[in-house]
């Protein structure tokens, strides 16, 4: 008999809305989960528990008035810190917005709050979004549910912790390089990197802006599709929105995968790829075999230019997005009144910010410096053109590419924080979708040594329902 | 030919930290030399791609001036403005002085 926060989105949803459960003893429940779990595995910065029971008592008020509920009623929803929720604090994990309450919500916010979703926290991330571990955050990493001496991934590290622990039914994450696809892929749950352009980024605080999206984190595959469908859609406030119609993911089905035909990259594979990963990952190759989909190797030769390319990219555009913390209009100050503005705020950002921010809006002002910016960031922009048409090329053949999520298993929290480098290498799978602006989801396929393995599967611009239809079929089909 | 990267000296990176208006401590001006020069070196991986006559990606939309009506619409009063603000007067922002 589960108990009521281990039910899926849907079943709350579908059981609020039918009057068969009350919004109120719901997130009770919840927040009881939470204050027994929270300590050993710390996915949460903040938590809004007084407003939730509020909400989730209007809710169940409003349906006794005979009133219609939104299509996540009641259902508790963890928000990652970096999407903006009017006055509740909002941090990126770090010290330099430790207590900033922002004055607006985030477009993906109100669009749940319009559909009677409850927000029950902010969770834990690496700061600013830069990092594949959550160890970055200026509160303390988050852990792995499967192995707490490990780390949940990241940049959206607390987000799948919180998902996986059933401290929440659904959470956002923002994916820039992997953020989402990493720790979904490291706490085995669903997570998916919608299109460039289709979820409307106002309201997520910047770091890299051609390259980021805010998606959906969940159980199973149904609950990502139906939280996609409601965060997505054209925004006059997000100038790259797109205004493609809406589509309802969670209707779709794949009905014709024995009409996919499904590219397997052999750089996915290769140099830098564990062995133990990229078996497994195999295994699930051949089950997508099994349930109809014809598979084919193929190469992508640029694919090793990816990560340089990405990292030039992200942290060009970091240094000029985090420009803004200076301490004048928000953000940590140290409040002297003797010092220049340039001193003053020099020393805002060098204990504002933690070292890998600050490396890589260093890095990044480099690149973009005079001098430089055609050797290296220009560069990197055709670099990212060069690959973009390779996948374009694929994409004209194979319906989808597969391959792992993550080139390593969950690693122990401190193995890798010292070496910059060794962390930037656990993007390599995950940054070509980013510098394209395809979707990719991540899907739990297995465990290797007891430790979780995704699947990624990477679709054209737009293609989200395929990525929805293999999902749901393999979820079906082969459950871990 | 283009000039291989030699790392970065300490006193580049005290430069480039001024240009992005970050304070460095010794121990980590140090640090971040050794790293920075170590993650810029790898990223010289690009060099080796042909990118001839390519044109740069700036976005994968392919948007072109997207913009909207010039009406005027909602936005925050001044107190909400100021609310974060660590240091405000009158209703302004209290800045350190510039000169």
């Amino acid at each position: 008999m589960p108990q009521l926060y281990q039910l899926s989105a849907r079943e709350v949803s579908e059981r609020i809305r039918g009057q068969e459960l009350s919004a109120e003893e719901y997130v009770a429940s919840v927040f009881q989960r939470i204050r027994k779990i929270e300590n050993d595995f710390h996915a949460f910065v903040s938590l809004s528990e007084a407003s939730a029971l509020e909400r989730a008592k209007d809710i169940d008020k409003k349906i006794k008035n005979g009133a219609t509920l939104g299509r996540l009623a009641g259902v508790a929803v963890a928000i990652k810190d970096n999407i903006c929720t009017k006055g509740l604090r909002t941090t990126c994990s770090s010290k330099m917005l430790e207590n900033f309450l922002p004055p607006y919500n985030a477009t993906v916010i109100e669009k749940l709050l319009n559909e009677d979703a409850i927000i029950v926290g902010k969770t834990n991330m690496d700061e600013f979004a830069m990092g594949s571990s959550t160890e970055s955050s200026h509160f303390g990493p988050s852990r792995n549910p499967l192995d707490t001496s490990r780390v949940p991934g990241g940049s959206s590290g607390g987000s799948a912790v919180a998902v996986a622990t059933e401290e929440a039914a659904l959470a956002l994450g923002s994916d820039t390089g992997g953020s989402i696809r990493c720790p979904a892929s490291f706490c085995s749950v669903v997570g998916l990197k919608p299109t460039y352009g289709l979820v409307s980024r106002y309201g997520l605080i910047a770091y890299a802006n051609s390259l980021e999206q805010i998606g959906p984190l969940a159980r199973n595959v149904y609950d990502c599709a139906l939280l996609l469908s409601i965060i997505s859609g054209h925004d006059t406030k997000d100038e790259t929105s797109t205004g493609i119609p809406l589509e309802d993911y969670s209707k779709g089905r794949v009905e014709y995968m024995n009409h996919l035909k499904i590219g397997v990259p052999k750089e996915f594979f290769g140099e830098g790829v564990d062995e133990s990963v990229a078996k497994g990952v195999w295994n699930s190759v051949h089950n997508l075999e099994e349930l109809g989909a014809s598979c084919e190797e193929l190469s992508l030769p640029t694919l090793k230019y990816a990560l340089a390319t990405y990292y030039l990219i992200a942290m060009s555009e970091a240094s000029s997005n985090l420009a803004r913390y200076d301490g004048l209009r928000y953000g940590h100050s140290e409040k002297s009144t003797t010092e220049d503005w340039n001193k003053l705020f020099s020393r805002n950002r060098m204990v504002g910010f933690g070292p890998e921010v600050r490396r890589r809006i260093i890095l990044g002002t480099y690149a973009l410096s005079a001098g430089y910016y055609d050797r290296y960031y220009l560069k990197a922009l055709q670099v990212r053109t060069l690959i973009k048409e390779e996948f374009e090329k694929a994409f004209r053949e194979f319906d989808v590419l597969v391959g792992p999520t993550m080139p390593v298993l969950p690693f122990r929290i401190g193995e890798k924080i010292d070496d910059p480098l060794a962390l930037y290498m656990c993007d390599i799978l995950t940054v070509p979708a980013n510098l394209v602006g395809c979707p990719a989801i991540s899907i739990p396929c297995g465990f290797v040594q007891g430790l979780p393995v995704g699947m990624q599967i990477i679709a054209p611009f737009f293609k989200e329902d395929l990525l929805f239809g293999i999902g749901h079929a393999f979820e079906t089909r082969f459950k871990h | 030919m283009k000039k291989t990267f030699q790392g970065f000296s300490e006193e580049e990176v005290e430069h480039i930290a001024w240009l992005a208006r970050i304070e460095l401590s010794e121990e980590e001006k140090k640090l971040f030399t050794l790293q920075l020069s170590t993650i810029l070196d790898y990223f010289h991986i690009i060099d080796e791609a042909n990118t001839e006559g390519v044109q740069p990606t700036l976005q994968v939309l392919n948007l072109v001036n997207v913009s909207r009506e010039d009406v005027v619409e909602k936005s925050l009063k001044s107190d909400v403005a100021l609310a974060n603000a660590p240091m405000k007067d009158k209703g302004y922002f209290k800045a350190p002085r510039v000169l």
